[in-house]
């Protein structure tokens, strides 16, 4: 974890209450995809755990939905101005224990985490399946930089306006291994569709780096922070049941 | 005050001595493995453990936090290891990483309890204090109620102090009518000091889902808006009282805490200020004998209680 000032080099709207923040700095800590960062928003007491879509040594993208005060005010900063935030937080996604043809499920505002796995699974030459969830149409987002990775690419609406119509759980009936980010009736779903599978958690979260115990759900190992030893856990241990 | 004389930042707090008055208060800090490497733990005055009970607990269901117009608010629960892995293995990996005074603190379900989890603590030789926890807002059982009855305040300070012979501070709810009630009775007790406050008990409901932010319904409340509460608190036990006190609530920078030393209070804790800022503590101990140097105060304790 390290306390980064970065500058705003774009803010903008890409779909309806969707935004995408890109962020210029000297060094950047991320080290795995689905790690987040803690964004300070200027008159807001906490940070806000937003996930990192894409990283390089001198810039990182945030994709977040406006969901009340904070994210409001974020999605309100403009270019040039500077942002502070705790980055590099969470374990991100064990891409070595991906297998070959994973299929990679993204819902709503869990997608953006996804875009920076499938960049890292093709650099390691490995094939995936790409399955996005939306809404409807209007709320698409991102889907053309997924395709810039791979053409290996399925999308589903819920109300059938754009891909196919249904939920991601819809587009396949049982895989081997699935990596997923979405809330939580989407990875409760998916949890059975998989043999394998990682699955990144979202909280509420007070710190974002292990302090507080905000965050925590329970495992078959004992009670696991979803900021610290998450965000992204192995299915088989989650209690799911239990969250 | 000579013009080259650096301020004295340390406090002597019922027997400990703290090369400066500033410590992370219990829950916000874990065991200190999360701040580690983040900076040198030894610049703290002292470390207040996360809260250990006898039993390992999860703690309450999710969401167990929702933020506030300044400040926070946590429903935890009291999430521990308990004490035997506590006593096992957190405690000797805090002693790894920090030299400094550690003061643990505990909570019990019954008096009996607090006095068992206490007496643990007889052998563990660096441990220089116990901080107890009377005052939990997020527990159904015991937690606060202990600290909101004078008679059960009393029961529990003697209970421990019978078993231990380390200073023992009792931590207390804001959570009452008349706090100095409840001070008295743990200092008739034979309470070595008072950490005072813990969280208000407080509550937040999503307009849209018409349900309460947190899962718990009531959580507590902490942060800058709870400062100037404590600050009156700290004051009207200062008055009351002859035992030290630890003065906690919303404190972030270093004239926080010549207010709260101004207030009446010996040491301060940090807590939602570390959440936030996990470097929090560090930058205010670094700024503390600049601005004592700036407003002419060369020693904390000339300043302590002046109101």
């Amino acid at each position: 974890m390290q306390d980064i000032v970065s500058r705003i080099l774009e803010n903008k709207k890409i779909a309806e209450g969707v935004y995408k923040m890109t962020l210029e700095t000297e060094f950047c800590q991320f080290e795995a995809p689905g790690q987040f960062a803690m964004v300070e928003v200027p008159g807001r007491f906490l940070r806000r755990p937003i996930s990192v879509s894409e990283y390089d040594s001198g810039r990182y993208t945030l994709v977040y939905k406006v969901v009340g005060k904070g994210t409001l005010d974020m999605s309100r900063m403009a270019a040039s101005e500077e942002v502070d935030a705790l980055t590099g937080l969470g374990n991100g996604y064990d891409v070595s224990a991906i297998p070959d043809g994973a299929v990679i499920v993204g819902g709503g505002i869990g997608i953006p985490p996804m875009l920076g796995l499938v960049k890292q699974l093709v650099m390691a030459g490995k094939s995936c399946w790409v399955v996005l969830g939306f809404n409807r149409a209007e709320e698409m987002f991102m889907v053309d930089d997924f395709r810039m990775f791979t053409n290996d690419l399925t999308i589903m609406t819920a109300d059938g306006s754009r891909g196919r119509k249904g939920f991601v759980t819809d587009a396949f009936d049982h895989v081997p291994y699935i990596c997923a980010c979405g809330p939580l009736p989407m990875l409760k779903a998916l949890r059975d569709k998989c043999d394998g599978g990682q699955f990144s958690l979202e909280a509420r979260m007070g710190c974002g780096f292990g302090a507080c115990m905000g965050c925590s759900i329970e495992t078959t190992e004992g009670p696991r922070r979803i900021c610290k030893e998450g965000p992204v856990f192995d299915k088989e241990v989650v209690l799911w049941e239990r969250i | 005050m000579g013009e080259n004389l650096v301020p004295d930042t340390s406090v002597e707090l019922a027997g400990l001595l703290l090369r400066n008055p500033v410590m992370p208060s219990s829950g916000t800090f874990g065991y200190g493995l999360e701040y580690k490497d983040l900076y040198e733990l030894d610049t703290l005055g002292a470390v207040v453990t996360k809260s250990v009970t006898r039993e390992p607990r999860y703690g309450n269901p999710l969401p167990r936090i929702a933020e506030c117009d300044s400040g926070m608010m946590n429903s935890i629960g009291l999430q521990n290891p308990g004490i035997d892995h506590a006593l096992e293995i957190d405690f000797p990996a805090l002693r790894q990483v920090y030299d400094g005074p550690i003061i643990a603190n505990i909570s019990g379900f019954s008096v009996g309890e607090f006095a068992e989890l206490a007496a643990r603590f007889e052998k563990v030789n660096y441990v220089s204090a116990l901080e107890v926890n009377i005052s939990c807002p997020n527990v159904h059982e015991g937690g606060a109620t202990f600290g909101q009855d004078p008679v059960l305040a009393k029961e529990i300070t003697q209970a421990v102090k019978e078993v231990s012979t380390k200073p023992v501070f009792m931590k207390l709810t804001p959570n009452v009518t008349d706090i100095t009630e409840i001070a008295l009775a743990c200092e008739a007790g034979g309470a070595d000091g008072i950490s005072m406050i813990n969280n208000f008990k407080a509550m937040r409901i999503d307009v849209r889902t018409r349900k309460t932010i947190t899962a718990e319904k009531y959580a507590g409340l902490s942060g800058p808006a709870i400062r100037p509460i404590a600050q009156r608190m700290v004051n009207e036990v200062y008055h009351a009282v002859r035992i030290p006190i630890i003065g906690i609530g919303g404190i972030r920078t270093a004239d926080d805490v010549l207010e709260m030393v101004m207030a009446g209070a010996t040491a301060i804790q940090m807590g939602s200020a570390n959440l936030r800022d996990p470097w929090a503590c560090k930058k205010v101990i670094k700024a503390l004998p600049h601005r004592m140097h700036e407003l002419g105060i060369s020693d904390l304790d000339e300043i302590r209680g002046v109101v």
